[in-house]
């Protein structure tokens, strides 16, 4: 069975954006830009599938700009088997992301679609689940555990609780969470090898796909500020801060 | 206009979440009708029922939403969807697993973890970790959001006179069974709904030393425990412990943070604490930058001095 791994091009998670003076975003100009780390997961696991000979092919699949071709090709150094630019400067949001992405499933027919949880710039956590709902397919979010045993997946979630599991039907939906595995390091080699492996590119036109957003952002504000405090010389300081100052004890 | 809350509840009674929702639908303005999906859940839509605010609640009782599985909870939603102009959802586990099936299935964009409502249409959401807030506006007919619970005050759970109507219920999809649940069991307040959380970081150094050190404290104080994402990772405690931008989003009176070192993605799931205690050996330390009193020492003598003298 092919695994289909969506993965995002966003701005490094060492990076503290700031918001630009006229608030109409943030400044990501001149940043460092990463896979979205709980991408990296999913490409982990679906490369391990492979490797456990539960999958016969990975395919990663990126939507935005020209530049998530390094995103691409990174997933492939990971270890995907080839991938999918669906290029375009217009701002996707998780809808239009998921409607592109059923448009790919459509054409390659995978049978576990494998997501991160969020995205850590938007932190939206949509796009797997709409996915789901777009294809009728079942979904297990938040994972940290997944067995693939014939034509059901049994995925083990985090939830506010503690954990759950779930066994859904394939095909099916998995988002990642974060102590799913620990992604490899792309070796030197696995980086070259990358560079030849083969990427498609297309338009969401040539997939038929309307990605116009439906939500406008009418201005992007710096949070409040909070202001650091005091050091308290010790224990005695603290408690009497505590009691006397801030009231809370 | 007229709101839809889906409730998270466990069937006998709501989860305190579910509150939160019903005020920002409140403050959206119109009435506010609460979706109680769940199997033998009469008393969760009774309480719902109670709930400030709500004019009406729908009772979709069926062993399909016996495990609260979001394909079924979606459906569900959709099936009783016309009527309304929003769709609100806790941004919890649940509300973020049902929520974006129920607005792709719509054909609606939904608007995640919102902290404030500005119009109708218009609502103030973090992005980056909460290191910037984006105010969207909306162009779809229908608004499906996810709220962000510490931002809004709960709903008094008395003073509703809704009436509540049972709706048919959708059948079980058929796409997931519920397999197995280990859910942590503790005396201790919620995370979420906490007044004061006692916080440890990787500077613990292993789970019996979290335990030996904090669990005095927190008990001293009434307090509920987390823990930075290093020390889950370690092991030192569950992954339900976890604070920041990819684990729980907290607002206590006070967070007393252990050995954490204040990174941003768990500053994002704190920093709106009322009054934030750190105590870190190392002076330069970034939580000290966000912290109301900060304590420069070992954490192995401090916090039993701590919980002596308290
Ligand atoms: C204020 C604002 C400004 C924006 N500016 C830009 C911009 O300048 N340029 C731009 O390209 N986009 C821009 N976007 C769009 C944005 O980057 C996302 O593509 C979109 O909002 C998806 O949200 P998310 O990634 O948070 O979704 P989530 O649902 O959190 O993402 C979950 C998972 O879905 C998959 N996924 C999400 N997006 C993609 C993708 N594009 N390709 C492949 N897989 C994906 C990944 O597996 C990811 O882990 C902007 C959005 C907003 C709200
Ligand atoms: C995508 C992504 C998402 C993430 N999400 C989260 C999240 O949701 N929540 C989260 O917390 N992290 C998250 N992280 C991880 C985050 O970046 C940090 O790695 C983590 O918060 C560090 O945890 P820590 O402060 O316990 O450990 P460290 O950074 O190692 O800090 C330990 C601190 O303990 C102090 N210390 C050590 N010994 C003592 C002693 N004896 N007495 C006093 N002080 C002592 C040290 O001075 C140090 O400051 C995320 C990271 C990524 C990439």
């Amino acid at each position: 069975m092919k695994i289909l791994v969506p993965v995002k091009r966003v701005v490094d998670y060492n990076v503290k954006v700031r918001v630009k003076a006229d608030n109409t975003g943030v400044d990501i100009a001149n940043v460092k830009m990463s896979m979205n780390p709980f991408c990296e997961i999913a490409v982990e696991e679906a490369v391990r599938l492979r490797e456990k000979s539960v999958a016969t092919e990975v395919i990663a699949v990126s939507a935005g700009v020209v530049q998530c071709q390094e995103t691409l090709r990174n997933a492939m150094a990971i270890g995907a088997d080839r991938a999918i630019l669906i290029e375009t400067d217009v701002e996707l949001q998780p809808l239009a992301v998921a409607k592109l992405l059923k448009a790919i499933v459509d054409k390659e027919q995978p049978k576990l679609v494998i997501l991160g949880k969020q995205a850590i710039d938007d932190d939206a956590n949509q796009t797997g689940q709409m996915l789901a709902a777009l294809l009728g397919w079942g979904q297990a979010t938040f994972a940290s555990k997944v067995e693939v045993a014939g034509d059901v997946a049994t995925v083990t979630r985090e939830v506010d609780g503690g954990a759950e599991t779930v066994a859904i039907k394939l095909p099916a939906i998995i988002t990642t969470d974060l102590r799913l595995n620990e992604p490899r390091y792309a070796t030197l080699p696995n980086i070259m090898k990358a560079k030849k492996k083969q990427l498609d590119i297309f338009k969401p036109a040539d997939l038929g796909v309307d990605v116009t957003p439906r939500l406008t952002t009418l201005r992007v504000d710096e949070p409040p500020k909070r202001q650091g405090g005091v050091k308290v010389a010790d224990v005695a300081a603290l408690i009497d801060k505590l009691k006397n100052e801030a009231k809370v004890i | 206009m007229a709101n839809l809350v889906i409730a998270e509840h466990d069937h006998g009674s709501l989860k305190a979440a579910t509150l939160n929702v019903i005020s920002a639908a409140t403050a959206i303005g119109g009435d506010v009708h609460v979706l109680v999906a769940g199997h033998n859940a009469g008393a969760a839509a009774a309480a719902a029922a109670q709930v400030a605010g709500v004019s009406k609640v729908l009772l979709a009782d069926n062993a399909a939403h016996a495990n609260l599985l979001p394909e079924s909870a979606a459906a569900q939603v959709v099936a009783v969807a016309a009527a309304y102009s929003h769709i609100l959802a806790p941004a919890t586990a649940y509300g973020k697993g049902v929520a974006p099936r129920v607005a792709a299935l719509l054909d609606k964009a939904q608007i995640s973890d919102i902290i404030k409502v500005i119009d109708a249409d218009t609502f103030v959401r973090p992005i980056y970790a909460g290191n910037a807030y984006a105010t969207v506006k909306s162009s779809d007919s229908v608004k499906v959001v996810t709220v962000r619970g510490t931002a809004f005050v709960a709903a008094a759970t008395t003073g509703g006179s809704g009436a509540v109507e049972s709706v048919a219920a959708v059948a079980d999809s058929g796409l997931s069974i519920f397999v197995s649940a280990e859910i942590t069991k503790s005396e201790r307040p919620e995370l979420t709904a906490a007044k004061i959380i006692v916080s440890g970081g990787r500077g613990l150094g292993s789970g019996e030393k979290y335990r030996e050190v904090l669990t005095p404290l927190a008990d001293k104080l009434n307090a509920a425990m987390g823990a930075s994402r290093a020390a889950v990772d370690a092991g030192f405690v569950p992954n339900d412990y976890q604070v920041g931008q990819t684990g729980k989003i907290v607002a206590p009176d006070l967070y007393i943070a252990v050995g954490i070192s204040g990174a941003i993605q768990h500053l994002a799931g704190m920093k709106d604490s009322k009054v934030i205690v750190a105590i870190n050996k190392d002076p330069d330390a970034p939580i000290f930058g966000v912290a109301d009193y900060g304590l420069v020492g070992d954490l192995f003598e401090a916090v039993p001095q701590l919980v002596a003298a308290l």
